[in-house]
């Protein structure tokens, strides 16, 4: 697993610590845009990382040391599954067979203890919120799973360095729709994972029908400034998963390539701005036909890479 | 054989039936079942095995090409075209509930369509094709297709939902028939285009029927119905 810790590695971490927070400004500056705002600084997801360290957290009387875990958990797992994900040309720092496996369940164990942190308050309002997230992930869960599945077959790899590497360039030769489908339903999934419109408003912390942000209502200080950086570092994750699952050239030039990829995140980011721009929030009751709708396109994309 | 352009165009004939089995807007489901048939229409020349050695062949190379272009345009047109007008104007006709409900909602409806498409590829990899046929989606999107199409059919409340799904179910056939393509003569296939033409005019104007007898065309209803 750890071979050589080489020159790239040290890169991968330092870009993997430093640039997540940027992709919610870009975001937020792309919505700015379409409403004829200036906008927030783009950097203004660090400000707010640093403001809230510097400041005190309250803290419940019910709560218990779960709590506090919520946050460390969301970052460290976040950050695990940021160092399986290949980035540049060379493989990632944690790279293994079957590591697709810890990317999916390094995710979930970050939204279970995100769920028991809220559960911990004992108020009623972030248990609800903890039930939408838990149901959700559950139909979301699959579709990533299937589209790895799918990737799995066609590149004949079970490490996320073989299957998001030059092999996936050859699965877009020869089963283009299968992946093409995977595509969409990562897209879905990552809108739904990260709280986005149409799934949840991440602007809103005053309405019964949010998810992500009542769970963390009762945060504050480093700990808020925790869940707010373990939030952009899974949006970073699965930026990167879209990104390289679309662009699999490799130009064989190092800097080329983390640009490639650092752009792309950064594409991703407007895209995701966009669909919050031009896209209201779907009801609560449809949110599981489009979900069960990206799990099918998977299992439909899977199929497909098994037929192949 | 079957020209490189049908795969892809069957992806996408999948990825509607997943649409169509669910969304509940019935102006939407008209839509994509009339684009459903449309594109089935315009792979109607692409898979037409003579059509290149026509067109690059012989003297009569122009006429057939009239030919087939007169037949995609009236397969286009009835299924694309002619079909949803027609459902469109019984909507608006005999005021018809803009939504439909279905007997087991549309989420199992779509996890059912989804299980049904694995069932369909792993049946189709099991059936003795001919050669040529046995490395392509024709026959398990057919499958799937027909499959689709029954389940909008049995499981949607209102009448105007059966009437599409029986066409989704056609189009599933059509595909099938696509295979079958250099071995069915034209007017077979335009007589079973006019066939379903003729059936889905019946069925409009029993929808109409209903809806003006009874406040909604739902088939709930009928089991209450008695001498």
């Amino acid at each position: 697993m750890f071979e050589s810790f080489p020159f790239v590695s040290v890169v991968h971490i330092l870009v993997v610590l430093v640039a997540p927070p940027l992709l919610p400004g870009v975001i937020n500056r792309v919505k700015a845009i379409f409403a004829g705002r200036r906008g927030q600084p783009l950097l203004q997801t660090y400000y707010d990382i640093v403001k809230l360290i510097r400041k005190e957290s309250v803290l419940s009387e019910t709560t218990t040391w779960v709590f506090l875990f919520g946050p460390v958990a969301a970052v460290s797992t976040g950050l695990l599954a940021a160092l399986l994900v290949p980035l540049g040309n060379a493989s990632a720092p944690l790279s293994f067979e079957g590591d697709l496996i810890l990317l999916a369940y390094a995710l979930a164990l970050g939204r279970f203890f995100t769920m028991a942190a809220a559960l911990d308050t004992g108020s009623a309002f972030e248990g609800m919120g903890a039930a939408r997230e838990a149901t959700y992930a559950c139909l979301a869960e699959p579709a990533l799973f299937l589209g790895l599945i799918a990737i799995a077959r066609l590149t004949g790899g079970l490490s996320l360095d073989g299957m998001l590497g030059p092999a996936l360039l050859h699965g877009w030769s020869v089963a283009a729709e299968s992946l093409l489908l995977v595509l969409i339903s990562w897209f879905v999934v990552l809108l739904v994972e990260n709280c986005r419109i149409p799934f949840d408003d991440p602007n809103t912390h005053l309405e019964l029908t949010m998810i992500h942000e009542v769970m963390v209502l009762d945060h504050s200080g480093p700990a808020f400034g925790m869940v707010l950086y373990g939030a952009s570092l899974k949006l970073f994750v699965f930026s990167a998963l879209v990104v390289r699952l679309a662009f699999p050239v490799r130009t064989g030039s190092e800097p080329l390539d983390w640009i490639v990829v650092l752009a792309g995140t950064i594409g991703v980011a407007v895209g995701v701005g966009v669909i919050e721009s031009t896209l209201a929030r779907l009801r609560l009751t449809s949110i599981p036909a489009l979900l069960t709708g990206a799990g099918v396109l998977s299992l439909f994309g899977m199929i497909l890479a098994l037929v192949h | 054989m079957v020209p490189g352009i049908v795969d892809p165009c069957m992806v996408l004939v999948l990825t509607l039936n997943f649409h169509i089995l669910g969304t509940p807007r019935l102006r939407s489901l008209i839509f994509v079942v009339g684009l459903h048939g449309a594109l089935l229409g315009f792979l109607y020349p692409v898979a037409h095995q003579g059509f290149h050695a026509e067109f690059h062949g012989g003297p009569a190379a122009l006429g057939a090409l009239i030919r087939l272009g007169l037949l995609t345009a009236a397969i286009v047109g009835i299924k694309g075209l002619l079909i949803p007008n027609v459902m469109h104007r019984a909507v608006r006709l005999a005021d018809i509930r803009p939504t439909l409900s279905s007997v087991i909602g549309f989420t199992p409806s779509v996890l059912l369509g989804g299980i049904g498409t694995g069932a369909a590829f792993l049946f189709a990899s099991r059936l003795p094709l001919r050669e040529g046929h046995e490395h392509h989606l024709l026959v398990p999107a057919s499958l799937a297709t027909v499959l689709a199409g029954f389940l909008v059919l049995v499981t949607r409340r209102e009448a105007l939902g059966q009437v599409l799904g029986y066409i989704v179910m056609e189009n599933g056939i059509f595909v099938f028939g696509l295979l079958l393509i250099d071995a069915m003569p034209v007017l077979v296939e335009l007589g079973v285009v006019l066939d379903l033409f003729v059936g889905v005019f019946v069925m409009i104007i029993i929808v109409n029927h209903v809806s003006r007898a009874f406040p909604e065309a739902s088939t709930e209803h009928l089991r209450t119905l008695r001498e």
